[in-house]
């Protein structure tokens, strides 16, 4: 018998730098007058988009809009068996419009690319942005769609099989990335 | 050399002679010979005997179910006067009566003996017939009651319906004093029932569903109790199925009045509550009522109130049943595990003793339609029926011999085993 | 919690937390209505069929529209447009139906129980748009729905529901949502139109509309259907409309922010006056809304129960 055993990849300063890292390249590749917005991924996705909004908000000197998208309606696994996890339908909640914005679509993960899909068809039927950019924390392999994130933080390598968790203080109490 | 039927060594319970006593009896010629113990098996020079070992059964007169619906002519598909005598002795039924609501109805003398006729082509069980009160049961003008009865008819009824009308019902009764008959009713206010379908009350409130208030049974026997003590005819008042209507008879009777009444299984055994999942094989006329009137039915029993267990036999096919509930029709076809049912309604919680059940079943029904049965009496013809009062077995709705499978009591475990049904001196029915 | 039914037949069944989940997952919805592309895919290639043996533009075009917001494709299919007038039975229908590859079936019978036998007989999830006077759980939830949205709950609310009891739907199913969720609710009527045993009901009963009004913080007024009323159990409308209709001088004796409903169509007049359907405590539109999302949430919520049997 083998006690599989919860290793934590990311510590909450490492986590910190990697935020920093992101922001820094957002900060160096969009300019400084665009409309730019975050939009977080339910449901950790939100708390990064949060994140980077303050950061990005402080280095452009104004507001930077965050929403939080919810992907539920536009899965594509809706109508397969969902053995444990069932998805519940939350709310979106967009406050701005997002029409001609540059938005920075921001995930906790991004491995196969079917969310980011769902999240990009839900976008879409909201409004049409100016461009639409991928920010994720943890970058695994393991890609079944041709997605790629503009800004990746940590690239990780775990086995498909592995489950890589974010936590946050927000949501979890606790900022870490553990793998499982 | 005659030959006859020797059944020994059964427990004997024959109520209209006051036995109840392991005994045998000798058939001879299709007429009961003799009823006594120990009777040798080759008794009597001229008569070779066929054994039947009863030891551990029952011997009781051939059963006698009053109420039932062979839907001939007209529904041959649902069953006919053949199927349906054929499920009756399967179900140790020497006499059943049959209701005149077939199409045509059963008005006149041609129609009782064409019953007769079928019956007799059949072989199985005797088949009486009860004839129309009204022409067509449409409660307005009398039917050719004199030609019915003198044709055979037991009695008159407009069964699945009630005649509405109380002047219609008197001109009944009075015409009826003419003749010695018993005027049978399927008590309901139609006005008041109105489109019910099952009892009203909470579970028909909950299963939005319209219901059939018990006002309905019991202000057309209330109605009629007042018509009988003018006419002072015989009235038989079918299936009663509320406390109320317990009540009224009861009270009818101590005055004295000429009045009988039967029960069907299900009013003893099942209430409004099986409906709850719109299964159609428990929508029935009357109604499943609530648990209240299925004890007070109980107790009329056991007081010696009630006159007849009758089955009301309601074939219909599946796909007429197979209908929401609201659309579906009315009918429990119970015939054939009958038996069983009152064995688990009465003797089962000890409200009757096997005497006690017998009697129901026998002697008391004879009376009530005035035939010569229900009895194991030296001389009589010999209609007896051989029971295994002990082992259970289960209620299987696809091995019976009726046409039709509207029964809601497949898989019930009883007791009461058939073993044989013997009419007229013939085995007509062996297990 | 997991939401595992694939039918929705009425609402006595089910606990207050699958109560709560429904709403819960209609707030998502409502949104998609308001946007501007106001279709969401969780549907698309599934087949909805309203099957609808009784008129009702409403609810059906409500159905339709809460189908066609998933992108589903939707077949109508009215009692007049069929083989039922030939005497077609009701399985029937369901089953040629069915053969034509099916997946979700809002039906409208006037039998209790219609819905409940379909769900026995065809594979396909079926949802109750009304059944006899049996349930209307759409109805019921849109109801709840309304009231919580505005109320924040209905835990310790008093809500009348005034009219035709004995023959409604709606009563039924508000009745075993609102009690559910932890409301007070009072049938209000003649008693010639309250149902039989009324009184074994998780209800109060009343007679007297006037001394109800100044209680509740809800009123649902119930129409008065004439195809359904077999004798007549009042004398007069105009009787009817004096005792138990909801006029601008009974409101004055109500609460200042009781929430005044109705499940439509309103008879002006007779159960409820112009002024007071069209007054600031009328959310009788809003129910309209409210009754899209909520519509749409349970069409998404039987679906995924489908699909989640390995079948």
């Amino acid at each position: 018998m083998y006690w599989e055993k919860m290793k934590v990849i990311l510590n909450c300063t490492q986590i910190e730098r990697i935020i920093e890292d992101l922001a820094g390249r957002i900060i160096s590749d969009v300019p400084a007058h665009s409309d730019i917005a975050t939009i977080g991924v339910r449901s950790r996705g939100e708390v990064l988009a949060q994140r980077l909004s303050s950061r990005l908000a402080d280095e452009f000197g104004k507001d930077v809009p965050c929403g939080i998208l919810d992907i539920t309606l536009y899965r594509d696994d809706l109508n397969l068996p969902q053995g444990v996890g069932q998805p519940q339908v939350r709310t979106t909640e967009i406050g701005f419009d997002i029409d001609g914005k540059v938005i920075i679509l921001v995930d906790d993960v991004l491995q196969t690319g079917r969310s980011t899909r769902a999240a990009m068809d839900a976008l879409i039927d909201l409004g049409r942005p100016m461009v639409v950019k991928l920010a994720v924390l943890v970058d695994r392999l393991g890609r079944e769609l041709p997605i790629q994130a503009d800004y990746s933080g940590y690239k990780s390598d775990a086995a498909a099989d592995k489950l890589v968790q974010v936590r946050f203080v927000e949501s979890d109490g606790k900022d870490e990335v553990v793998i499982e | 050399m005659n030959s006859g039927l020797l059944i020994k060594n059964g427990r004997v319970i024959d109520p209209a002679n006051g036995l109840d006593q392991k005994c045998d009896v000798s058939i001879v010629e299709g007429i009961i010979a003799e009823v006594r113990e120990k009777i040798a098996d080759r008794g009597r020079r001229d008569c070779n005997f066929a054994v039947i070992d009863a030891s551990g059964k029952l011997v009781v007169p051939g059963l006698i179910d009053i109420h039932v619906h062979f839907r001939e002519p007209g529904d041959e598909e649902e069953e006919t006067i053949a199927s349906g005598s054929a499920a009756a002795v399967a179900a140790g039924f020497t006499s059943v009566v049959c209701m005149p609501n077939t199409s045509p109805v059963i008005q006149n003398e041609t129609d009782v003996e064409y019953v007769h006729r079928k019956a007799r082509q059949a072989r199985k069980s005797h088949v009486y017939t009860m004839g129309a009160i009204t022409k067509g049961l449409e409660g307005i003008e009398l039917a050719e009651m004199g030609f019915m009865a003198q044709a055979g008819a037991v009695g008159f009824t407009d069964d699945g319906r009630g005649v509405q009308d109380p002047a219609v019902m008197l001109r009944a009764l009075k015409y009826a004093t003419m003749f010695d008959v018993v005027i049978a009713q399927h008590c309901q206010d139609d006005r008041i029932a109105g489109k019910g379908v099952m009892n009203a009350g909470y579970q028909s409130t909950i299963l939005g569903l319209p219901g059939i208030d018990p006002l309905a049974e019991e202000a057309i026997l209330w109605r009629d109790i007042q018509l009988i003590k003018k006419t002072k005819v015989r009235y038989h008042a079918q299936h009663i199925s509320t406390a109320g209507a317990v009540e009224l008879i009861r009270a009818a009777k101590n005055d004295g009045l000429p009045m009988t009444c039967e029960v069907a299984p299900h009013h003893l055994l099942l209430t409004e509550e099986c409906c709850d999942e719109y299964d159609t094989n428990f929508k029935v006329n009357p109604p499943l009522r609530g648990q209240k009137d299925v004890d007070a039915l109980r107790q009329a029993v056991a007081d010696g109130l009630v006159d007849a267990l009758a089955s009301d036999h309601a074939p219909h096919l599946q796909s007429e049943k197979e209908l929401e509930f609201l659309a579906a029709p009315f009918g429990i076809a119970s015939l054939e595990c009958a038996l069983g049912l009152y064995i688990k309604a009465l003797i089962k919680p000890g409200i009757l003793d096997w005497p006690g059940l017998i009697h129901l079943m026998t002697e008391k029904p004879a009376k009530v339609i005035g035939i010569d049965k229900g009895t194991l009496g030296i001389g009589k013809r010999a209609d007896v029926t051989v029971i295994d009062p002990e082992t259970e077995y289960k209620i299987d709705v696809d091995k019976f011999r009726s046409k039709s499978r509207n029964c809601p009591y497949h898989g019930w475990t009883v007791k009461g085993k058939v073993e044989k049904t013997i009419v007229g001196g013939e085995i007509r029915f062996e297990a | 919690m997991k939401w595992h039914r694939k039918h929705l037949l009425g609402l006595r069944e089910l606990s207050a937390e699958e109560i709560g989940y429904i709403l819960d997952t209609a707030v998502g919805f409502e949104q998609v209505s308001t946007r501007s592309v106001k279709k969401a895919p969780p549907l698309r290639g599934k087949v909805v069929v309203n099957l609808f043996f009784e008129d009702s533009t409403r609810t059906r075009n409500s159905f339709a529209l809460a189908a066609n917001r998933l992108s589903a494709d939707i077949i109508e299919f009215t009692k007049k447009s069929s083989s039922v007038s030939k005497g077609e039975t009701l399985l029937d229908t369901a089953r040629n139906l069915e053969a034509m590859g099916i997946d979700i079936v809002v039906v409208r019978h006037n039998a209790g129980g219609a819905s409940r036998f379909l769900s026995r007989n065809i594979k396909a999830c079926v949802i109750n748009a009304g059944d006899g006077f049996c349930e209307h759980p759409t109805q019921g939830l849109l109801d709840v729905y309304t009231i919580r949205k505005i109320k924040g709950t209905l835990d310790g609310l008093k809500i009348a529901i005034v009219g035709d009891v004995a023959h409604s739907r709606v009563a039924r199913s508000d009745m075993w949502a609102m009690t559910k969720l932890g409301a007070e609710v009072t049938f209000v009527g003649p008693p010639t139109l309250m149902p039989a045993q009324a009184e074994r009901l998780p209800v109060k009963v009343s007679y007297c509309l006037d001394e109800v009004v100044e209680k509740v913080d809800v009123i649902n007024m119930l129409r008065i259907q004439f195809e359904r009323l077999g004798g007549n159990p009042f004398p007069s409308i105009r009787e009817y409309s004096h005792y138990f209709g909801l006029t601008a001088e009974r409101m004055k004796r109500a609460k200042g922010d009781i929430l005044v409903m109705h499940p439509g169509p309103i008879n002006r007049g007779l159960e409820i006056e112009s002024e007071v359907a069209d007054g600031r405590n009328s959310v009788i539109l809003e129910q309209v809304t409210n009754g899209l999302a909520v519509r749409m949430a349970v069409l998404f919520l039987v679906n995924q129960a489908a699909a989640q049997r390995i079948d």
